[in-house]
């Protein structure tokens, strides 16, 4: 199949932008997790955020898409930061587990509010996405990554990884850092999250619960934590290859759990990783 | 107003000691190998279902189902513990989460496969008895309940406390290689604590599903993470701890139902969970608790 059939393919071309914008989400998640260190499992509660106010500023106040995008990026960042705060004082399962409890809480407060639709989520949101802004998303998502994780701001946010102790006697300042990483990871779910409500045109509170921040985090994982390459990887792999096992879907689930566990086992730091985080 | 406050304290004492039922595996779990089983919640829901395939397939009579129930979870929880955390024991603590996560998937997705993702009438084990003494009743099935949790979680320690078994548990959450050097076999005991846990919490599914009258495959994960919040609550790896826990987060959340919000049930949970984590992250029981299991 050449490339152009490839894109006017609709079924491949969804699959291709979902890929794409799991790609992004999953870039946050290494920047908090793979990074940083500071183990998130309620990553796509950012990504709802991002994509609840970014549909929202398109249905109520008919918002062109680069504001709505914006916004939901801009949001989901805010918060990220607003919740990297409280939670500083917390380490390695404590952490996880209040990352857990925030998405919960996102959820169930969208869910009981009724300008964002309550249960039956919002519908006929503008579609707005298309592969290739996806596609650009990923390129400068990655761009920015890879720099970022290059600089000086990367190095410190490694050590902190490494060794919170050893880092702050070398005069990392630790809190400014873990909320910049928070903010840096949220934003990129939520634009993310602003890409995948202008794709899908629907959205509802439960396609963002725990299950999908475990996904997430299985890409990542999958991938090899703290790689660029390896989050791309993941993200690539666990939304396509779902869908070719689409024939077995009702196995699906299953074998799905497999693959982590025997992933675990034999390769713990991820198809691409070399390092394996300790968090 | 008062027979109101009371009826809302029963029912949440009645919640709240299935909550500690559950939240004494996830702790027990804890305190031994510093993993949060995310499997426990659905080895619950798997309890819950044999003990209608003990109803419908043997008798219809609560012990049957209860033991039958209790049995098939413990070894099922013995046998994830052999699969999918016996060979990350010594890898990084990201590695077994995501393991356990794998077990979770995998043991609701199987049950959906066997049963179908839909919703099971659970069979009636108890005559509706109401007891009324003034104003206010109780129904037979949530004493039952109520002393069915305590029944249990007495035995819990006294096991805990007077047998050898126990022992060995307390010496390896103390520290696992020197218990190993004392000439206790580390395997067996995280095999006992999971295989307990496990059973613990298959008694919690069929109180539950006798309770709510129906179960379904996934309703291990919701109802699991609030037993999970509720071990986190009593203080995570202290066994006082995670029936306390319980007991309050069933109250508080029953409360909260009653007097703010039905639709904020499960945001009452994790609102406690984040409170608590900023407030005192070792629990209510945490620091003072030196006896972990």
């Amino acid at each position: 199949m050449d490339l152009l059939s490839f894109l006017q393919n609709d079924y491949f071309l969804q699959i291709a932008t979902m890929t794409c914008i799991n790609i992004v989400i999953v870039l946050g998640l290494n920047l908090i997790t793979g990074v940083t260190g500071q183990l998130s499992l309620g990553h796509a509660a950012f990504m709802s955020l991002g994509a609840y106010s970014s549909a929202l500023l398109a249905l109520k106040l008919n918002m062109p898409f680069w504001v709505c995008v914006s916004f939901g990026t801009l949001f989901a960042g805010v918060m990220g930061a607003l919740l990297g705060i409280p939670i500083l004082r917390l380490r390695g399962d404590y952490l996880a587990i209040a990352t857990l409890g925030f998405g919960e809480i996102v959820r169930v407060v969208i869910l009981n509010t009724p300008f964002a639709g309550r249960a039956l989520g919002l519908y006929a949101i503008p579609q707005y996405t298309t592969f290739i802004i996806a596609l650009v998303a990923v390129i400068v998502g990655i761009i920015f990554m890879y720099r970022f994780e290059n600089s000086m701001h990367g190095l410190a946010l490694r050590s902190i990884r490494e060794d919170e102790i050893a880092a702050e006697m070398m005069g990392v300042n630790i809190a400014r850092y873990k909320i910049l990483a928070f903010a840096i990871g949220s934003a990129f779910a939520g634009l993310g999250g602003s890409l995948y409500a202008h794709f899908l045109t629907y959205i509802n509170p439960n396609d963002f619960g725990f299950m999908k921040s475990i996904e997430q985090l299985c890409m990542l994982v999958l991938g090899g934590m703290g790689s660029i390459t390896g989050a791309a990887a993941g993200a690539i792999v666990l939304s396509t290859v779902p869908e070719l096992l689409r024939f077995a879907s009702e196995y699906r689930m299953v074998t799905y759990g497999v693959v982590l566990i025997v992933m675990m086992v034999f390769r713990p730091q991820g198809l691409f990783g070399k390092i394996r985080v300790n968090v | 107003m008062l027979e109101i406050i009371i009826k809302q304290l029963l029912n949440g004492l009645t919640v709240g000691s299935v909550y500690a039922l559950i939240a004494l595996g996830y702790t027990m779990v804890y305190g031994i190998i510093k993993l949060i089983n995310f499997a426990h919640g659905d080895i619950y829901m798997v309890g819950a279902f044999l003990g209608l395939i003990a109803a419908t397939v043997l008798v219809k009579n609560f012990v049957v189902v209860l033991v039958f129930a209790m049995m098939g979870s413990a070894i099922l929880g013995v046998l994830v513990e052999k699969v999918a955390y016996k060979p990350l024991r010594n890898s990084s603590r990201i590695s077994a989460l995501i393991s356990a996560i794998g077990a979770s998937i995998i043991i609701s997705n199987t049950v959906v496969l066997i049963n179908g993702p839909q919703r099971e009438a659970y069979p009636k084990l108890f005559p509706n008895i109401t007891f009324t003494v003034g104003d206010i009743s109780v129904s037979l099935l949530q004493m039952f309940i109520i002393l069915v949790s305590i029944g249990l979680m007495y035995g819990l320690y006294y096991i805990v406390h007077n047998t050898k078994m126990g022992i060995a548990m307390r010496a390896v959450s103390q520290n696992l290689n020197a218990a190993r050097l004392m000439g206790i076999n580390p395997d067996k005991v995280i095999s006992f604590t999971f295989a307990i846990g496990s059973s613990l919490a298959a008694a919690a599914g069929v109180l539950v599903g006798t309770y709510y009258t129906a179960i379904d495959p996934m309703m291990g994960l919701l109802f699991g993470l609030k037993a999970f919040v509720a071990a986190v609550l009593g203080g995570i790896g202290s066994i006082p701890g995670a029936m306390f826990g319980g007991i309050v987060l069933g109250l508080a959340e029953v409360l909260g139902v009653a007097f703010i919000s039905p639709s904020f049930r499960d945001a009452i949970a994790f609102g406690i969970l984040i409170f608590i984590l900023i407030v005192k992250p070792t629990g209510l029981f945490g620091s003072t608790a030196k006896e972990k299991v």
